[in-house]
């Protein structure tokens, strides 16, 4: 039965207390926080301890849900947010805080392995501003509108699109520079 | 959506890790408990929650503040407050300073009213130009994201953070009492100073250059920096409400970001004139600080060499926002009314790829000049390295005897694409350098900005790296100063103290981390070191410690000390400088004694150590003492000599203004 009621709902049940909604809801979500957590940092290592952090906030968070947002669109703010404040805590080490690795680590190795699907995918998204590359991070796998991607990062519809149309455009002139080479 | 985009979504999912099952069932457990503990002690948590939105908030707030800097009319504003000269006007600055009504008992958690500047600092830059009431509402929308934890489960793993926060925190509980006292927002800032720090920034910096003893070390040698980057950097950070980055401040460059009218040089001889002063510490009583100044000749501008100029503009996507592209071109615009008939301009941009814009053109033709400019639009990523060479083949061209050639590379610092290399870039800069190209570095905007690389290359290229943050500062760089910038008078200025171990027992030299040269350097033509340009003054402060003076730090050693050598000559030093000539390879020495005559300290001089002491306190240092932002005022205000550009009172301005954020 539980399968089959809505993430809202669930979340509402658990912010009124309910573990087993909690419970059923988390288990069900858990791994596309995680993937999400994964697409705007590029790393797994740092995935997995964002994914912990959000874990450990949830419940108080989840108090103040008031089911007036898809619970997904809620959730990835607090993913997004969690991702914001541990780049800030390691702003100032090194410039591979901001995820996806240093551009100059992966254009090398961008080159060594050309052909490497992984590799192409670093070399893109690390040619990415930070801001385009969270705004396509949560739009990739097209579970949110434009509008809902705003809510989430904090900005308006106009702007997401107006970020996509430029992820867009660097993945062109990407793709037309790659068959130039 | 795009093939381009359905090939990275099929990369992503493939490149996309499966969560770790152990971790997940860690996670999932723990979330479980942590749901558990929280119905079971809702009402204890009560006044947490009160406090860790403000944690959330203050990040958030500050995110946004930055996006809402980039995205907004932030130009016109910071120019407009810059122009007035007044740093009280900005709105943020106010609020902090305000006393705020408490929370008064029982009022709902989530309510925005009486928490922090920052939320409410995001929502009044947006409500200068938009509804008060939806932005309102939007907050409280958004506060279920931002409130953070009620439990004391994350309390404890970010417990550095609450503890940082006690004194808000008292305040509140305090209010929450249902006392009416005012509670003063100060206190967050300096956590606010440390998570505002966008992420991508690079700063270049030392840590302070150590106290030395002079009977073990006593030489002393750096090369000259007539960068002004880290005052403008500093500047800014102060204007958008939070301390700099402590790598941010580079001392040295604050000092000499001013115009000082140090005695100029005798015509005839040597390019600039040095002095050497000794003069009382504003901060310790028991030393003394050698005030060392150089000031560079002015040369009869009508007469200067025609100017070929290359400037190479980062058209990257980041650099659409209002203080970058657009800043840049008014910057631009600015400076073309100070070049003569014959300098000639050109313009590549870089961004995707790199391309002339506009060909070597006189400066006389402002119409296709201003177009050209006009014409630039951002987009695409960086690729600084092609777009380098090719200004660097555009210069070559234009280059002809007796004339002076610069690239005049204007960046926010995202060299993100191509440079494949850092160091061969440098090189390569270096090498053009030797040609007789050099370059000047341009920095606009906050957010990515690479200082390190900046810094690294204008110093290769015999440049000064500046940060132009509002049209006012292009003003300054590019009209008021812009001879100095462009027109090197002296090449590879180095300056080498010898202390006098009977006379001086420890010495160190505030601020010059990032230029400190082996003793062995000074008189290696081969080294590089700094330029100074037409009308530049440099100013050197050593703070010393007398022998016998109760402000000695280090104890005499046990075993193996020498007796200090009796002095009878008076001298407290020797300051030792070498410079070339534009253009040559042998390099000039000049020689100076420094006596050790305490003389009153003018104002040029008690400006500059005023500006010093400014420094150290944004650092942090440990050598001053009590000695207070207060103080820094008072001494700077007693110094403000003619000050006809009005760049004094602006760092006072910053002064009072750090003096509120660091409380």
């Amino acid at each position: 039965m539980r399968m089959k009621t809505s993430d809202e709902d669930l979340a509402l049940a658990a912010a009124g207390g309910d573990r087993d909604a909690f419970a059923a809801l988390l288990a069900r979500r858990y791994d596309d926080l995680f993937r999400l957590a994964f697409r705007l940092t590029g790393n797994r290592a740092d995935a997995e301890d964002i994914t912990q952090d959000v874990c450990a906030a949830l419940s108080a968070k989840l108090a103040h849900y008031r089911g007036d947002a898809r619970f997904t669109t809620w959730a990835y703010r607090v993913v997004v947010n969690a991702v914001h404040d541990r780049r800030r805590r390691v702003a100032t080490r090194a410039k591979s805080a901001e995820g996806w690795g240093d551009w100059e680590v992966n254009r090398r190795a961008a080159i060594a392995e050309a052909q490497d699907q992984t590799a192409w995918l670093t070399t893109a998204m690390s040619a990415l501003p930070v801001d385009m590359r969270d705004t396509l991070a949560l739009l990739l796998e097209d579970e949110l509108t434009h509008a809902q991607a705003g809510d989430v990062l904090g900005i308006s519809e106009g702007t997401v699109s107006w970020r996509m149309s430029e992820v867009k455009k660097h993945l062109r002139a990407l793709a037309k520079k790659e068959q130039s080479s | 959506m795009t093939d381009e985009l359905e090939e990275l979504r099929a990369a992503m999912r493939k490149a996309s890790p499966d969560p770790d099952p152990t971790s997940r069932a860690k996670n999932l457990a723990m979330a479980q408990r942590n749901f558990d503990a929280h119905q079971g002690s809702t009402s204890d948590a009560r006044l947490t929650s009160d406090r860790r939105p403000l944690v959330g908030r203050i990040i958030s707030g500050v995110t946004d503040m930055f996006q809402s800097i980039s995205t907004r009319g932030a130009l016109t504003a910071s120019t407009a407050i810059v122009a007035i000269g007044l740093f009280v006007v900005l709105p943020e600055g106010r609020d902090i300073l305000t006393p705020r009504s408490p929370a008064t008992l029982g009022q709902e958690a989530v309510t925005p009213k009486p928490i922090v500047a920052p939320t409410d600092l995001e929502g009044r830059r947006e409500r200068s130009d938009e509804n008060f009431a939806v932005q309102s509402e939007e907050l409280l929308d958004a506060d279920e994201n931002e409130s953070f934890v009620r439990t004391g489960n994350l309390a404890e793993a970010k417990g550095d953070r609450v503890k940082l926060f006690s004194r808000t925190q008292s305040a509140e509980v305090d209010a929450a009492a249902g006392m009416e006292a005012p509670m003063m927002e100060v206190a967050p800032m300096r956590e606010l100073a440390i998570f505002g720090e966008p992420n991508t920034e690079v700063f270049a910096n030392e840590p302070a250059s150590s106290l030395k003893i002079t009977a073990q070390e006593p030489v002393s040698t750096f090369s000259i920096d007539v960068d002004t980057a880290a005052y403008a950097v500093v500047r800014s950070s102060l204007m958008a409400g939070f301390l700099p980055p402590v790598d941010a401040v580079r001392i040295e460059e604050m000092i000499n970001y001013f115009p000082y009218e140090y005695a100029a040089p005798t015509v005839g001889e040597a390019p600039f004139s040095q002095t050497a002063t000794v003069m009382t510490t504003p901060w310790n009583a028991d030393t003394k600080l050698v005030h060392i100044a150089l000031q560079g000749q002015l040369p009869a501008l009508e007469n200067r060499p025609a100017l070929n100029l290359v400037f190479l503009i980062d058209t990257s996507g980041s650099m659409q926002d209002p203080n970058k592209l657009p800043l840049l071109k008014q910057s631009f615009k600015l400076m073309l009314g100070q070049l003569h008939k014959d300098d000639q301009v050109a313009i590549v941009t870089y961004a995707g790829s790199a391309g002339q814009v506009l060909d070597a053109t006189p400066a006389s033709d402002r119409t296709t000049i201003l177009a050209a400019l006009e014409n630039l639009h951002s987009g695409g990523s960086t690729a600084g390295q092609a777009g380098l060479q090719q200004a660097y083949a555009v210069a070559d061209a234009m280059a002809k005897d007796g004339e002076v050639t610069r690239v005049i590379l204007a960046t926010d610092g995202d060299f993100n694409v191509g440079i494949s290399n850092p160091d061969a870039l440098k090189d390569f800069i270096a090498d053009k350098r030797d040609t007789g190209t050099y370059l000047s570095v341009l920095g606009f905007g906050r957010g990515n900005l690479d200082d390190a690389t900046m810094q690294a290359l204008a110093q290769n290229g015999n440049g000064a790296a500046a940060y132009i943050d509002t049209l006012n500062e292009a003003q300054k760089v590019l009209v008021d100063q812009l001879s100095g910038a462009l027109f090197p008078i002296a090449g590879d200025v180095k300056v080498q103290v010898e202390f006098n171990p009977a006379i001086v027992a420890e010495y160190r030299l505030i601020g010059y981390e990032t230029r400190g040269l082996a003793r062995e350097d000074f008189n290696n033509d081969k080294v590089d070191a700094g330029d100074i340009g037409a009308g530049h003054s440099v100013t050197a402060i050593y703070e010393v410690t007398p022998v016998g003076s109760p402000a000695v730090l280090n104890n005499p050693l046990r075993y193996g000390a020498e007796t200090p050598a009796t002095d009878e000559t008076g001298e407290l030093g020797f300051l030792r400088l070498r410079y070339k000539n534009p253009g040559e390879d042998r390099s000039h020495l000049i020689q100076t004694l420094i006596i050790d005559a305490v003389g009153a300290a003018g104002a040029e001089a008690r400006f500059a150590i005023a500006m010093s002491g400014f420094g150290q306190l944004l650092r942090g240092s440990d050598y001053l003492g009590s000695w207070s932002w207060g103080d820094a005022i008072e001494l700077a205000n007693s110094a403000l000599g003619e000050d006809a550009f009005g760049y004094r009172r602006e760092a006072i301005s910053l002064m009072r203004l750090a003096q509120s954020l660091a409380k």
